[in-house]
């Protein structure tokens, strides 16, 4: 017990020495909002601000490996729908709504009408609803996904947990992309535009003005919204990590039964992680979808799936620093150190960019093998992956009692 | 039964079961096998069509499902790279054939001593590199939490297949060797193919020679220990280590011919077949009820008609096909998994 406790403690200690103080944290944000006068509105601004949507997707990601530790290997399914949300809600997907005049609720002039050459105004067909109230309609959406698919899973642990949930991941974009023509063959709405696609996306702009935010010549509004969103998912994380439902999270997933004997509510705690992380992957999926212009299921691989668990778990499993400092390393890796290995690697013959995601299989691995508990582990997680280790010599060789995902106490 | 089962039980006399009990446990089998007879008053014709091809494609699930059982049988890990194993064992047998120039020219003896030596050799290929992954990955990870070898066997799986990827960038066509296409025979308008016969010829006296080995020699009994207490067979003398790399091996084995009767069924080959076939296969092994090699080998079958009924499109009205066969397999396995988790005929297992 006085153990568990101490163990408890320096988790605590290594988590408040990781926090940087608030004038750091301050210097820290005041750097990353003049970041993009520093670098111009080029490529590099570009991969920031998709970085940047990363980051949200790891830190819901976090939310539901990290905290509550129920591995999702499905999140890519909370991507899709989020980026559909957006597709449906801000593009002319459904040009038969409304009498072909479509729907517009504090669009953009260009996502509302056309002018016409005789002075008049044309409507655009479809549904235009502004950004920042499709976020939230996603994110409901999500949220509400994340029940429905995690529901069933609440009674599996570890290796099965992972596999229906890929199993869900699968699943999800193969039924956007058959529902052409109706949802099941119901009905004969085309949803998603088969493999093709939803293309265009209506851009962002502010609820109050009638003008598009960014154009492709300045990316930096672009890049100050999702700032602001992730700003958004980590205080929402922080401010979970450290409720009375993150411990619960936390007590979870690291032994449902004596989490269970003190009163802790399973079911409504495991449904809770997976609907807060399915939000955040709908959050981060709407802008993706509008930022990207298009919302294609070649998008919402398994391999998407498996980069973005790769952030969390190279950055750090549970640490909110370590899974951001992950995705930003990852995601920048993917877009600038791969082309850079690529000059490396073209007299040998092959083409780096094509195996990024057996790259990303091999850090996975090393990462494992070496440091399993990431760059920036929360103490509480390294002490875990070194219990073994630390106990050493009573359990060398045990593969027997693997039941529980995380071995914490013996 | 027992004897192949690789996480056996100790078989204590089942306890009374009320009606209910008998009913819950059968209602999946019951709600397939149903599903089955309805499609096949509603087509008769297709339906035969779609089970025949169902189980000549199932046998090749089979042979990967056993590496998942196997491997999860006894280190309760679930090998995600096994399906890229697969994969391997494919190509090498591609490319022997393509380096030795065997082709449907070449006459009847030597295309028949090549697809045995070959099959062979990419056994063997296949073999070697399951148990090279256990080494490198698995292995320094046995006593860390068990999302950790997850994570590296997922990891594995992608560098395997962005291996494949540099192999053959692109799908590369088989020779036909055996006149895949052309029937064998006919039965009830059925027609039988060369490939359907291949697959039943190779597979079979593989699945027999697996049962028995780990059914009724020194090592499949040493096998069968470390799955049941890898602690108290350590204590009983039995090597541990080479215990689980041998499981790994036998898995290979599978894989890869597995690997060159999809090859040679299929006609064609490219480097992400492994993953969907890994997860149909595993879809089987779990159906089957984990650790258990005979259910693995049926649940092969039995997803192997699912899927060819859902590629044969209109299933009683519903209009399936290809584009959802992923959807529906992994519809399946989420069922299961949530409402069986011991497989469809299986004891309890550890994950139950």
């Amino acid at each position: 017990m006085s153990a568990a406790l101490a163990s408890l403690r320096s988790g605590r200690d290594a988590i408040t020495g990781l926090v940087p103080g608030w004038l750091f944290a301050a210097v820290l944000l005041a750097a990353a909002v003049v970041f993009p006068y520093l670098v111009g509105s080029g490529s590099f601004l570009d991969a920031s601000t998709q970085t940047l949507a990363y980051v949200i997707m790891a830190l819901g990601l976090n939310i539901v490996v990290g905290f509550a530790g129920l591995l999702d290997l499905g999140y890519v399914a909370f991507y899709a729908i989020g980026a559909f949300v957006i597709g449906w809600f801000g593009s002319q997907q459904f040009p038969d709504v409304n009498g072909g005049k479509g729907i517009h609720i504090l669009a953009s002039d260009r996502a509302t009408f056309q002018p016409k050459l005789s002075g008049g105004k044309l409507d655009i067909a479809g549904i235009h609803i502004n950004f920042f109230i499709v976020i939230f309609i996603a994110m409901a959406i999500t949220a509400m996904w994340g029940v429905l698919l995690g529901a069933p899973t609440l009674r599996l642990r570890g290796d099965y947990l992972a596999i229906v949930t890929l199993a869900f991941g699968e699943i999800v974009p193969r039924v956007f992309e058959n529902s052409t023509s109706g949802l099941f063959g119901i009905g004969s709405t085309d949803f998603s535009h088969g493999r093709q696609g939803i293309t265009p996306i209506d851009k962002i702009n502010l609820p109050w003005s009638h003008d598009l935010l960014y154009s492709d010549a300045n990316l930096k509004p672009a890049y100050w919204v999702a700032l602001g969103m992730v700003l958004f998912t980590i205080f929402v994380n922080r401010r979970l990590r450290d409720s009375r439902l993150g411990r619960a999270w936390i007590a979870v997933r690291e032994d449902e039964v004596a989490a269970a004997s003190m009163g802790i509510n399973l079911v409504r705690t495991k449904l809770w992680a997976y609907a807060i992380g399915a939000a955040f992957g709908g959050f981060a999926g709407v802008f993706l979808g509008t930022y990207n212009n298009t919302v294609n299921v070649d998008q919402f691989e398994f391999g998407f799936s498996v980069f973005i668990l790769a952030m969390v778990i190279v950055g750090g499993m549970g640490n909110i620093w370590g899974v951001i400092v992950g995705a930003v390393a990852l995601s920048m890796m993917n877009r600038y150190g791969l082309p850079q290995l690529n000059n490396l690697s073209e007299p040998l013959g092959f083409d780096v960019t094509a195996i990024s995601f057996g790259i990303f299989g091999f850090f996975l691995l090393i990462m494992m093998v070496l440091r399993p508990e990431g760059l920036i582990p929360s103490g509480r997680r390294r002490l875990e992956f070194h219990e073994a280790e630390i106990e050493g010599a009573e359990d060398t060789g045990a593969v027997g009692d693997m039941s529980q995902m995380y071995e914490v106490r013996r | 039964m027992e004897a192949a089962s690789i996480t056996e039980t100790a078989s204590a006399p089942p306890p009374a079961r009320k009606v209910g009990d008998v009913l819950n446990a059968y209602a999946l089998p019951l709600l397939l096998f149903g599903a089955l007879l309805a499609q096949f008053i509603y087509d008769p014709t297709g339906t035969l069509e779609n089970v025949k091809t169902g189980l000549s494609n199932g046998m090749v699930w089979a042979l990967i499902a056993l590496g998942y059982t196997l491997v999860y049988g006894i280190v309760e890990l679930i090998n995600f790279a096994h399906g890229e194993v697969f994969m391997i064992g494919a190509f090498v047998s591609l490319s022997l054939w393509q380096t030795f120039g065997v082709t449907e020219q070449t006459g009847l003896a030597l295309i028949v001593v090549s697809i045995v030596a070959f099959l062979f050799l990419s056994m063997t290929a296949s073999a070697t590199l399951n148990v090279l992954i256990e080494r490198a990955a698995y292995r320094p990870l046995r006593n860390a939490p068990k999302l950790a070898p997850l994570i590296t066997a997922i990891g594995m799986s992608f560098i395997l297949q962005n291996v494949g990827l540099l192999w053959r960038p692109t799908p590369d066509q088989v020779p036909d060797l055996i006149g895949s296409h052309s029937v064998y025979f006919t039965i009830f308008d059925v027609d039988v193919l060369h490939s359907d016969v291949f697959a039943v010829v190779i597979t079979v006296p593989l699945l027999i020679g697996l049962l028995w080995f780990v059914g009724s020699t020194k090592y499949g009994k040493a096998m069968r220990a470390t799955a049941q207490d890898p602690d108290a067979a350590r204590l009983m003398g039995i090597d541990v280590d080479r215990t689980i790399s041998l499981t790994f091996l036998l898995g290979g084995l599978m894989a890869g011919a597995a690997g060159l009767i999809y090859a040679l069924y299929n006609l064609t080959v490219r480097f992400n077949m492994g993953f969907t076939a890994g997860l149909i296969a595993f879809t089987a092994a779990v159906m089957g009820g984990i650790g258990n090699l005979k259910g693995a080998v049926v649940g092969g079958l039995i997803i192997g008609v699912i899927q060819a009924v859902s590629d044969g499109g209109d299933f009683l009205g519903l209009p399936l096909g290809e584009a959802w066969t992923p959807a529906v397999v992994f519809g399946i396995l989420i069922l299961v998994m949530v409402f069986r988790p011991q497989g469809l005929f299986g004891e309890e297992t550890r994950e139950g």
